[in-house]
């Protein structure tokens, strides 16, 4: 069966959660081949996972450069010339997407940004927030596709997962990294991975409060999104903005609280299985995407709603 | 220093976006046109700079677009940039981030000597978040991207990025292509005087021709990939709505329940 590159995001030794999701969306186009940039023994130690999650190769590439992410393009562009793969599957985190845009410009590649599906056809994409599934096919040999953390579900598979070591070639002008400090995650959970979601709005009307949107997300161990005219009221950090010009998150569950529902924040939560909202104004446009609307007071209904669910919990 | 500032015109946040029915392309006459918030940061942050080394600096403006992507050019000369060059061609309609990329850099090439290339992270409507660094890579420079501060040393430039992941402190010798973040600033409003002296200010608008690409490297019929189908998906329908009679959170909770979410 064909190759499929598969560039392998890890974290302190550690396979990230998104490469398990990259590897079983790349066995529906070919047989993935795990590619691992990182320090000496970095591959050794994310082998197993790798492995369990299909990876029939594994490409090692050790390396202790500072160069920042040319060290991944080069890499992943030397290998596409010497195993002509169907495709390459890279994670659009930040860091994903670049890494690919560089890739698809080397190697004259599609570039297939921010998929949420693969198939042996092309991907899909999920346009405007979710306003628009558009379908996208590439047009020259091994398209490079980002994939949207979170929109395959994991399977495990076994994988023969046989190293290998690559050299990693030099490239050219790059930036240099002077330091890193990783995120300092908070006890709730990932904005964009959490399957629950409970969010503030300018009806909440000033950071203190926003206690309440807190209480209420960690009895349902949520994380806490903020609407645009929230942060930009400064009741909450601009890391936690949900809508167009912030995260989009499409979890399980997600609560409205205070929130008018401008179409800036719909676009980043109007693909939300479950939408509850609470508001004052009967009118407001995010009762026409709730599921279920309460047209009430948010510091009288959400204290309650904590209570009930605090008291099924015990 | 000579400071060359990536824009872009795109639709307003505020309205409803469309895909055309015909081509799947962004349907740019359905909504408003504004210059992309990120990119006001991107002017806003080369103004800093010019104005912290005693405004000997220059500020060129760069976008890509039809031709009322004026109107963005516009806004970045009023509030303070010195002159503007539009690639402005029917040809690029349609164009991918690929295309995209590499016409800008035939662009760039375009201005003589440039020691800074500053852009948005990512656009609001493309979001493709990869453009800046494929610039940079079509170039043969370094990118230092999502920038959160930028510091000018010499000929070398610091940045402090900030992502989801955590902040990484970057260096890099000039020139280079640097994307800022939301963090960078707060954009300035065009004074009346700014807005009044815009309408003076350079604009070099470039054909294809004029920028040495061909109509073969640009363009839909030419893009490497293509959007096969698209389709608005089917708005969520409103559900149960009821006013708070002092019940509201239990309500809330029996819903919880037997939708089996808590």
């Amino acid at each position: 069966m064909a190759e499929v590159l598969v560039l392998v995001d890890h974290l302190d030794g550690e396979n990230k959660k998104s490469t398990y999701e990259l590897l079983t969306a790349a066995r529906t186009v070919g047989e993935p081949s795990a590619v691992v940039v990182g320090p000496a023994g970095t591959a050794a130690g994310l082998a197993e996972g790798l492995r369990a999650h299909g990876a029939a190769k594994i490409y090692a590439a050790e390396t202790d450069s500072a160069e920042f992410l040319t060290p991944q393009v080069s890499v992943l562009e030397s290998l596409v010339e010497q195993v002509d793969p169907v495709a390459v599957l890279i994670s659009a985190s930040a860091d994903g997407k670049e890494i690919a845009g560089r890739l698809a410009v080397r190697t004259g590649s599609a570039l297939l940004a921010d998929a949420v599906a693969v198939s042996p056809t092309g991907v899909t994409h999920s346009v405007f927030g979710g306003a628009y599934i558009a379908e996208a096919k590439a047009n020259t040999g091994h398209p490079v596709i980002t994939l949207r953390a979170g929109s395959v579900e994991i399977e495990q598979a076994e994988g023969a997962g046989a190293e290998e070591t690559v050299a990693v070639p030099a490239s050219g002008r790059s930036a240099t990294v002077i330091s890193r400090e990783p995120i300092v995650g908070g006890d709730r959970p990932e904005l964009t991975e959490a399957s629950v979601v409970v969010a503030g709005g300018r009806g909440v009307g000033s950071a203190d409060d926003f206690a309440i949107v807190e209480g209420l997300a960690d009895v349902l161990g949520a994380a806490v999104g903020a609407s645009r005219a929230a942060v930009d009221s400064g009741y909450y950090p601009h890391q936690f903005q949900v809508g167009q010009t912030g995260k989009t998150v499409s979890p399980q569950l997600y609560i409205a609280l205070g929130i008018s529902g401008a179409i800036q924040h719909r676009a980043g939560m109007q693909t939300s299985k479950t939408i509850i909202a609470v508001n004052k104004d009967s009118e407001a446009p995010i009762f026409e995407i709730a599921d279920l609307g309460v047209v009430g007071d948010l510091f009288k209904v959400a204290p309650q709603l904590q209570e009930e669910i605090a008291k099924r919990k015990a | 220093m000579k400071i060359v500032v990536l824009v872009k015109q795109v639709p307003d946040t505020y309205s409803e976006r469309q895909l055309s029915d015909s081509d799947h392309t962004l349907d740019r006459d359905a909504t408003d046109a504004v210059l992309d918030e990120i990119n006001e940061r991107a002017v806003e942050a080369a103004l800093q700079l010019k104005e912290g080394d005693g405004g000997d600096s220059t500020v060129t403006v760069v976008t890509m677009g039809p031709d009322r992507a004026t109107d963005a050019i516009r806004k970045a000369l009023s509030m303070g940039a010195d002159a503007a060059v539009h690639l402005s061609d029917e040809a690029l309609h349609g164009s991918d981030a690929v295309q995209t990329a590499r016409a800008l850099a035939k662009v760039l090439g375009t201005v003589e000597g440039f020691d800074l290339v500053l852009a948005g992270n990512e656009a609001s409507d493309g979001r493709a978040a990869a453009v800046p660094a494929m610039v940079a890579d079509v170039l043969g420079l370094p990118a230092l991207t999502h920038a959160r501060e930028i510091a000018i040393e010499g000929s070398t430039v610091r940045v402090k990025r900030e992502t989801d992941d955590g902040v990484t402190e970057l260096t890099a010798e000039l020139p280079a292509v640097v994307s800022v973040g939301e963090k960078i600033n707060e954009p300035r409003y065009p004074s009346f005087k700014g807005i009044m002296a815009a309408k003076k200010k350079p604009v070099t608008t470039l054909s294809l021709t004029d920028a040495g690409l061909d109509a073969s490297e640009v363009g839909l019929a030419n893009a490497l990939s293509s959007v096969t189908s698209s389709q608005p998906k089917p708005p969520k329908s409103a559900g149960e709505k009821f006013e708070d009679e002092g019940d509201g959170g239990s309500k809330i909770a029996a819903y919880l329940v037997a939708q089996k979410l808590i």
